[in-house]
């Protein structure tokens, strides 16, 4: 069945105003934000565990025309989480440790539930064998598969995902990623996964919502807005690491303040409100100076001045004189950092993202 | 030797330590589940009290509710017959209201040890808050909880300054081991004054080792 999460949370946190809108249905809405956003005090209001001050949470059938209305403070319904049907994976998983793995998946169906659906579940996610073992003895990944499937033999209506993998080395981290996106292929409900890590939010997910202090700064479907961040926040959340005020030139020209004043030619109209530009730093393309001479838009070549170069596993990182980074690619057994750098860098005016540096904005978003 | 005082202590001790048991934990489980941090303190003080105040005082306010004439007293008295001052229930009455706190503060102990996401995660599984109290916090605070259990037991069994303003030191009747060694002591009887202090020292010591082997396996099963 279809089925579409509406939120409206408002709560006082004591930082900040937790203020969030939005609507998640069909394709995993990610939420990215810095720890501490509220991203998971949102999830927790979701499923019931805090109590938001006012605000309205609904489920509606696309189907049906049905709603199961689990939180409105207007009308002063707040359903407890047990008859919420909203699955929650903690980050730390949250396995009972006083329990095996079968009586783990079984806590929540009571004493007339079936023996099918858990040997079911229990061979879907590959924990065969593993039935009489208690948490303890099981690997982070295993953990996380158990505590899955605790969520989802119950068939709830929403799946939370809070941090799946903050709690695992990198290592692990990448593979899980692969495996959870296999085993979730199948979940029609309603999910939403919350992380800090922008890898996990682009893989996973296929709307996304950026938060920051309480609030979203940033929404649509994930690439548009890893595309287009559009304010100086989204961009550093979704990675963005030069970013400069500007001056505006012209229609298409602006001049970079914080990078000595370097002009540069965007794709896009500048249009009045636009304060800041972003640079991503895979974005620059290398170029020799004989090859610099045959481009014709001098303007946005930047010369390779007093280059810092330092080495990662598999990419250079370069940065320039007047503060800009550059991340290249690293033929993996060249080591001679000579070679990384060119005399010049090219900036295409397509790769400019023009941004406002607008502080409070109230963001709604409807998928 | 007289023996009596010995069986009367083990009486004693038995039977406080179940109450003591069910209403440590009930009050724990009460006072972690109240939301309202004010009542929460209120709750806590009341509960704590007997532990910091002089026992003396402790047993000058059970015997003005248990005496006689005093409202508690009068209902038993009326509507059971029974007169609770100076009989053996009263032993027990002291022992239950002196050992309650060390139980009510271990429990809630250890309840609070255990990971709230458990509670939470339980809670979105469906899972009834009585069925949470017992499969959940309880079941994962064990360790914690016996040990207040022992403890508890160990301070009913060393009863002395409630029970002799309450139940008095009446031989055969509510003279419990505490009382007794102070009694001969004060009668200049060191010989049996010795026998009840290596009995006292000896139950007090195998309780503690128990304790310590049920934490000992307890440790051990979910590995």
């Amino acid at each position: 069945m279809k089925r579409v999460l509406e939120a409206e949370i408002q709560k006082r946190l004591k930082q900040f105003e937790l203020q969030v809108r939005f609507t998640a249905g069909q394709g995993r809405l990610g939420i990215l934000g810095p720890s501490g956003c509220g991203k998971s005090m949102t999830l927790k209001a979701i499923a019931g565990i805090v109590k938001p001050d006012r605000g309205k949470i609904l489920l509606r059938s696309l189907e049906h025309d049905m709603e199961h209305v689990l939180y409105d403070s207007a009308k002063r319904i707040y359903e407890c989480p047990q008859k919420r049907r909203v699955g929650y994976l903690f980050q730390n998983y949250a396995l009972f440790p006083n329990m095996t793995v079968e009586q783990n998946i079984c806590a929540g169906l009571g004493k007339g539930g079936k023996k099918e659906p858990v040997r079911e579940i229990i061979r879907r996610f590959g924990l065969e064998g593993l039935e009489n073992q208690y948490p303890k003895r099981l690997s982070g990944g295993q953990q996380q598969r158990v505590a899955l499937a605790r969520c989802l033999v119950y068939h709830p209506q929403v799946l939370l995902l809070d941090e799946p993998f903050a709690a695992m080395d990198t290592f692990l981290r990448e593979r899980l990623r692969l495996e959870l996106a296999g085993v979730l292929r199948d979940y029609d409900g309603v999910s939403i996964l919350v992380t800090h890590d922008r890898d996990e939010a682009f893989q996973l997910c296929e709307n996304l919502l950026l938060m920051n202090r309480g609030k979203i700064i940033a929404a649509g479907p994930t690439r548009e807005v890893f595309a287009n961040p559009s304010t100086v926040e989204a961009a550093r959340l979704t990675g963005c690491k030069n970013i400069s005020k500007i001056k505006r030139l012209g229609s298409y020209k602006v001049k970079a303040l914080d990078w000595g004043g370097l002009e540069l030619t965007t794709a896009r109209e500048v249009e009045a409100d636009i304060d800041c530009i972003g640079i991503r730093a895979h974005d620059f393309e290398p170029l020799s100076a004989e090859d610099a001479a045959w481009i014709k838009e001098k303007g946005n070549l930047i010369f390779v001045e007093e280059p810092e170069v330092s080495e990662m596993p598999f990419e250079w990182h370069v940065t320039l004189k007047n503060g800009i980074w550059w991340k290249r690619e690293k033929n993996n057994h060249i080591h001679d950092s000579r070679a990384a750098v060119p005399d010049y860098l090219l900036v295409k005016p397509s790769a400019i993202l023009l941004l406002k540096s607008l502080k409070e904005e109230k963001c709604t978003c409807i998928f | 030797m007289d023996w009596s005082p010995v069986w009367i202590s083990v009486r004693t001790a038995s039977v406080s330590i179940m109450i003591t048991f069910l209403l440590g934990i009930l009050a724990a489980w009460l006072v972690i589940s109240i939301r309202s941090q004010k009542v929460q303190i209120i709750l806590d003080g009341l509960f704590t009290l007997p532990l910091v105040l002089p026992p003396t005082v402790a047993g000058f306010f059970l015997l003005s509710l248990f005496g006689v004439k005093r409202p508690l007293g009068q209902f038993f008295l009326h509507y059971f017959g029974v007169k609770i001052a100076f009989s053996w229930s009263a032993t027990v009455i002291a022992a239950v209201v002196m050992s309650f706190p060390l139980m009510y503060r271990s429990a809630r102990g250890a309840f609070e040890q255990v990971d709230e996401n458990l509670v939470e995660a339980a809670r979105t599984l469906g899972m009834s808050e009585w069925s949470i109290f017992r499969k959940v916090l309880f079941a994962n605070a064990i360790q914690g909880i016996v040990g207040g259990g022992v403890l508890a037991f160990a301070r009913a069994l060393g009863e002395f300054g409630a029970t002799a303003m309450i139940a008095g030191n009446i031989a055969g009747k509510t003279r419990t081991l505490p009382m007794a060694i102070y009694s001969e002591v004060a009668a200049g009887n060191m010989e049996t004054a010795y026998g009840y202090v290596v009995i006292i020292v000896a139950v007090a010591f195998l309780s503690v080792a128990l304790m310590n082997l049920v934490v000992f396996f307890e440790k051990k099963r979910f590995l």
